[in-house]
């Protein structure tokens, strides 16, 4: 196989002059002659020697000199909008002479007699407070508008789902009742037994001055089933699934799944989200049984090795302060928590414009509202507790 | 026998018995190739015949498993298993997705290689922002994020930014991809342009025929089953010549089993 020639590359002179620009005054004309390479190794070196061209005075014209040039690219071209810059700042005509067939070249290319003075790449200017405040105000009203429909649509797909059992994608499910559920036992089980342990450990302190040791099982048991173990497992679950959750729906939304599945006639949210809130919503709730759990053998253990309690009695004290109403009580709340935290993950998924980097704001945007809704609405709870 | 120029030229990319492959799967055997400087090279042939894999070996992404790659010189890559700096002056490369930073604007994308190579002031680099946008047609959509533009417009964008440096040579992977004819076209206008305007060596990866004979001054074919190079030289008088089965069907536009 044999190769036939290439053409010549665009011929410069190969005599290489030291560069730099030359000025002399002839009559009233400035001239200023481009001396060797006017390119991207010497524009750098050039560019602030331009501003001396100008010393020389007076003169009435300018006229720039290309016959010296060896070699000139668009790095070239900033020289010549600088010396531009400074013609116009001083009213004086500028021309070119003995401009090379390679120069006309770059110049066209590079669109130089169309350009305007001012490079049109300066940031617009931000707008005024009371712009933004507006601006602000009609962005929260329209995502709240955003957020309730997406809410009604959920809501609306759910009854469908259970009225048409058939409907729900039932691998998919499954699926993430895994990721969502099983996959996060240890971690929720490490946190739980931890705080259970640390709850137990500062209780103690306090109590131990009045001989009331045995009540450290009370207050570990009802702040945990009542309290922390839903919360603690919904904002866990927050930064893990619901995350997780927004950050796949936006990416498939990037990459046009969500349109194919438009287009073959599914409803994205019935496809995509409800397997994701069904599978939250049934486990979540096992998740707080189990984080409720292990915070009490953190808190038995501490009874056991440091506050002098057999287990039996520890266990009996928890046994004797909890009520099924508490136990059924944070389940319910965590079902709640389970909507939230599949809801804004997946609206927030499927909110997602843009890039790479919409699919991190997603994610992060959903583990920041979910976990604001799940203090709010254990607010709520709290206050409707007390009318119980 | 006379001696042709190209003979007398030193190449500025050598590909010398080059073998490539991911996995347990060798994709190319032992090719060899050079390109001139000033010249429109193209990379062509069928679907997964190993085309963007020998341009990310000669641009220095992947590492040969035997061979060696040059480019004006140097060694891709260098014993010390990087690209030097001085190398990725050298060299441009539009990525078949354009590979623009998406959370940042055309101009910051097109800046980048300049802020990172070159000292000047702010005032300059905004100006040769807006040259290279000018150039390619996209002058006014400075601010806008790659997201908010077509297909078309973004190549044209990532072809701007790998022309930021003036490199030597033009890598350009599938520029005319997934784009209508007349968009394509427009690319091609523009490659043309600049490699006459700035002498820029392009090397091009395709299967776009119309870009193939409009571009191609020497062309490379390369084949799946044969794992490297079926013909070489200029792609009108291979489509007239070649009585290599594959090359005829290439050019010729005709069905070939799938199966081989």
């Amino acid at each position: 196989m044999e190769a036939s020639p290439p053409p010549a590359p665009p011929s410069f002179r190969s005599s290489e002059p030291p560069p730099g620009l030359i000025t002399v005054l002839d009559g009233t004309t400035l001239r200023i002659r481009l001396h060797g390479r006017i390119d991207r190794a010497t524009c750098s070196d050039i560019l602030p020697r331009v501003s001396a061209c100008f010393r020389v005075t007076p003169f009435e014209t300018i006229e720039i000199d290309f016959s010296e040039t060896t070699r000139f690219d668009d790095y070239g071209v900033l020289v010549l909008l600088e010396i531009r810059r400074y013609a116009h700042r001083l009213g004086k005509p500028l021309s070119f002479v003995h401009v090379a067939e390679e120069v006309s070249k770059i110049l066209e290319l590079t669109g130089f007699d169309r350009m305007i003075e001012r490079s049109g790449i300066d940031k617009p200017s931000p707008p005024n407070v009371l712009v933004r405040l507006g601006a602000f105000v009609i962005e929260c009203f329209q995502n709240a508008g955003t957020v309730v429909s997406f809410l009604g649509n959920l809501m609306l797909l759910f009854l469908y789902v259970l009225r048409h059992p058939a409907s729900l994608r039932y691998d998919d499910t499954v699926l993430y009742m895994r990721t969502t559920g099983v996959d996060a036992l240890p971690i929720v089980g490490l946190i739980s037994f931890l705080l259970g342990l640390i709850m137990a450990f500062m209780s103690s302190l306090q109590l131990a001055q009045f001989g009331a040791n045995v009540f450290v099982a009370s207050l570990v048991a009802l702040a945990m089933v009542s309290e922390l173990g839903p919360i603690m497992t919904a904002i866990v679950i927050a930064g893990r699934s619901g995350s997780a959750y927004a950050a796949e729906i936006a990416n498939m939304g990037i990459s046009e799944e969500i349109d194919a599945l438009k287009t073959m006639g599914f409803d994205p949210v019935l496809f995509l989200g409800i397997p994701r809130m069904v599978a939250a919503m049934l486990m979540i709730p096992i998740l707080t049984l189990f984080s409720d759990i292990f915070a009490i053998a953190g808190g038995l253990l501490v009874g056991v090795t440091m506050l002098d309690l057999t287990p039996v009695t520890y266990m009996s004290q928890t046994l004797k302060s909890l009520r099924l109403f508490d136990v059924v009580w944070g389940m319910l709340k965590s079902g709640v928590f389970a909507f939230l935290i599949s809801w804004i993950g997946c609206l927030r998924g499927f909110q997602a414009r843009g890039g790479a980097s919409a699919v991190g704001h997603a994610a992060t945007s959903s583990v920041v509202t979910s976990i604001f809704l799940i203090i709010l609405f254990d607010s709520i709870f709290a206050v409707v507790r007390s009318y119980l | 026998m006379s001696v042709s120029p190209m003979q007398k030229t030193t190449p500025i990319i050598q590909v010398d018995r080059l073998s490539a492959g991911y996995g347990d799967t060798l994709i190319l055997d032992g090719v060899s190739f050079s390109v001139f400087p000033g010249e429109i090279f193209i990379i062509l042939g069928g679907s997964g015949c190993g085309k963007s894999t020998l341009l990310r070996h000669i641009i220095g992404l992947e590492i040969p498993r035997h061979g060696t790659i040059h480019i004006d010189g140097e060694p891709i890559p260098s014993e010390d298993g990087t690209v030097s700096s001085a190398v990725l002056q050298k060299i441009g490369v539009l990525f078949q997705s354009s590979g623009l930073i998406g959370s940042m604007t055309l101009a910051e994308n097109v800046a980048l290689p300049i802020r990172q190579y070159l000292h000047l002031q702010e005032r300059s680099i905004r100006d040769m922002v807006s040259l290279k946008l000018r150039m390619v047609d996209l002058e006014g959509y400075e601010h806008h994020l790659p997201s908010q533009l077509s297909g078309g417009m973004k190549k044209r964008a990532g072809l701007a930014r790998a022309l930021a440096l003036n490199p030597k040579i033009l890598f350009l992977d599938e520029p005319s991809a997934g784009l209508d004819p007349i968009t394509s076209a427009g690319i091609d206008r523009l490659i043309l342009r600049i490699n006459e305007s700035m002498g820029t060596t392009m090397v091009i990866v395709t299967h776009e025929l119309e870009s193939i004979m409009t571009l191609a001054q020497r062309v490379i074919m390369l084949d799946k089953a044969a794992r490297g190079i079926i013909a070489e030289g200029d792609p009108h008088r291979l489509k007239i010549e070649s009585e290599h089965p594959i090359v005829r069907q290439f050019f010729h536009r005709q069905a070939g089993s799938e199966t081989r």
